[in-house]
């Protein structure tokens, strides 16, 4: 009962974590179409930012702001410069569906060289700023600890302020609408292209916060080939695609039950399945379900 | 003050689907622009609103020209295109896409005065304002879609047959809330319509297009009288 419980409680945190990634690729997927494998690097620069944070203020409080807003800056950067340009000249031939993706990866390599230039291929660490020991309850230790705990507060909030932002502010509504029906966004008078690099920007933030927290709730190692942040990206993409691609709530739902389920049978089954389970949960649902397990194609009509 | 359009020609690839085009509406005029399938309507409303680029001429609006502005911007300048198929987001609510069309003001008592005016001339869009656009009928969706269009106090109105696939009844009601938008607003409307018609008995002046040409153009009377006009676009 007590190993049920302890499971379970992995399986929330590793899937807040992941559902921030998923986010970013959900974000990033509405508002241009592009999937952006280059997510998990950007994620990673910002957290290196946050690392530089740690380092000289030693205050892992303002690491998570400063990466969070350094990673919504370095989105904002690469939608307006390489992605706008990119998606224009490539809008026809043979390869412009893929053109885009192919570019998120050489992207994502770039990136990762560019973090070798400056900080070294070396691993560099950024110590959890609360314990990692878990509460005990008598003689048993919980699978929770205080910095799980803020990790699950800190995704909590998070989830908030976006629900609120989507749903009840003006930039939210332009969001959703440009990523809905762009051209009627744009004869409506919304500026598609700048929403767009907000809606890149909102992503990049998430991507950094899940870095920062990811990396923190692991060892705290952190290199430019972190395998971290390669499956902080798999499973990200994995979890928004079990939820749609298209939906926020779906991203989230996806992201804690991959969490869970992986949780389960690294606990049950053994260490050796988790991946495959992650991979053969993706392809049951994209041949079960291709639109996602909360589809929001669902209640439309033609 | 007035829509001023001068030898404008738009290219789709080889097709010349508009063909040197020339005409003129002025200031709170309705002005029908009718033609068979194919003849070249949308295409037009498309380079005005500026969607589509045009190869050759120009088009005014006032001061603004209009080839050279991107629709999002026209729009704060008074120019609305409402495009063809029912144009609203199916999976916002019928409020959301009305105010839409607000967001651009970024002044949220004008919107909410906005919105109160347009529910008065759509008094069903009031009913239904936190139902999804994807439950609302056809004819409610094309009310939306002029709605939304309002919300932005256009001065002139680019509108792409907006009464397609609508009962009889209820392009009646459509074409009426259209005039009245010219009558009491002061609102200049180009009306582009397969139902020649119903477009020609509520329009000022008339213009038929026929393969990306004007074929013939004037009053809207003098149109329905025209033997030739009649025989050849309003089918008796
Ligand atoms: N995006 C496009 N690419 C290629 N050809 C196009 C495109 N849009 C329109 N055309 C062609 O341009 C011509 C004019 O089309 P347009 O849609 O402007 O006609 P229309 O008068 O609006 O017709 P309808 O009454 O059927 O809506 C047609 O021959 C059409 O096939
Ligand atoms: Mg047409």
């Amino acid at each position: 009962m007590f190993q049920i419980l302890n499971t379970f409680l992995i399986g929330i945190t590793s899937g807040s974590i992941y559902a921030l990634m998923a986010i970013s690729m959900v974000l990033v997927w509405r508002s241009t179409r592009v999937v952006n494998f280059a997510q998990a690097g950007m994620a990673l620069l910002s957290t290196y930012f946050g690392y530089e944070v740690v380092n000289r203020f030693d205050s892992y409080w303002l690491a998570l702001p400063v990466a969070m807003i350094s990673g919504a800056v370095v989105a904002a950067f690469i939608e307006l410069v390489f992605m706008r340009v990119l998606l224009k000249h490539s809008n026809s031939g043979p390869i412009a569906s893929i053109a885009p993706i192919i570019a998120t990866l050489g992207l994502l390599g770039l990136i990762k060289a560019f973090i070798g230039f400056f900080w070294g291929n070396q691993d560099v660490n950024i110590e959890s700023p609360l314990s990692t020991v878990g509460f005990s309850i008598g003689t048993q230790t919980l699978s929770l600890s205080p910095m799980k705990l803020l990790i699950l507060i800190a995704v909590s909030m998070l989830l908030l302020v976006l629900t609120f932002v989507f749903q009840k502010t003006n930039i939210g509504l332009a969001l959703r609408a440009s990523a809905y029906a762009p051209e009627i966004s744009r004869l409506a008078g919304i500026k598609v292209d700048l929403v767009r690099t907000f809606g890149w920007a909102l992503a990049g933030a998430a991507g950094g916060a899940a870095g920062m927290l990811q990396t923190a709730n692991g060892n705290g190692a952190l290199s430019p080939d972190s395998l971290e942040f390669s499956l902080l990206l798999a499973f990200g993409f994995i979890a928004a695609v079990i939820g749609g691609l298209d939906s926020l709530l779906g991203a989230v739902f996806g992201a804690l039950l991959l969490g869970l389920v992986l949780a389960f049978v690294l606990t049950y089954v053994g260490g050796s399945l988790v991946f495959i389970t992650a991979f053969v949960l993706l392809l049951v649902v994209l041949i079960v379900r291709p639109a996602g397990l909360i589809s929001q194609k669902a209640g439309r009509r033609a | 003050m007035s829509l001023r359009i001068e030898n404008l020609s738009v290219h789709h690839g080889a097709i010349h689907a508009v063909n040197d085009i020339s005409f003129t509406v002025p200031k709170g005029q309705l002005a029908a622009l009718i033609g068979a399938n194919g003849a070249g309507k949308t295409t037009l409303l498309r380079t005005l609103s500026g969607l589509t680029k045009s190869s050759h001429g120009t088009a005014h609006w006032n001061s603004l020209n209009l080839l050279q502005s991107k629709p999002e911007n026209s729009v704060r300048n008074g120019v609305s295109h409402v495009s063809e198929g029912k144009s609203v987001i199916p999976e916002l609510t019928v409020e959301e896409n009305l105010e839409i069309g607000a967001l651009w003001r970024r002044n949220r008592k004008e919107m909410i005065e906005s919105k109160k005016s347009v529910i008065e001339i759509f008094p069903r869009l009031g009913e239904r304002l936190s139902q999804r656009a994807d439950t609302l009928s056809g004819g409610e969706r094309q009310m939306l879609a002029l709605s939304r269009s309002l919300m932005s106090k256009p001065e002139l109105l680019l509108l792409d047959e907006p009464s397609l696939g609508l009962a009889p009844l209820v392009v009646e009601q459509i074409f009426q809330s259209i005039r009245e938008l010219t009558t009491s607003m002061g609102i200049t409307v180009l009306l582009v319509e397969q139902n020649a018609m119903g477009a020609l008995k509520i329009a000022d002046v008339g213009i038929v297009l026929n393969l990306g040409k004007v074929a013939v153009s004037g009053s809207a009377s003098t149109l329905m009288a025209d033997p030739q006009v009649r025989a050849a676009y309003l089918g008796y």
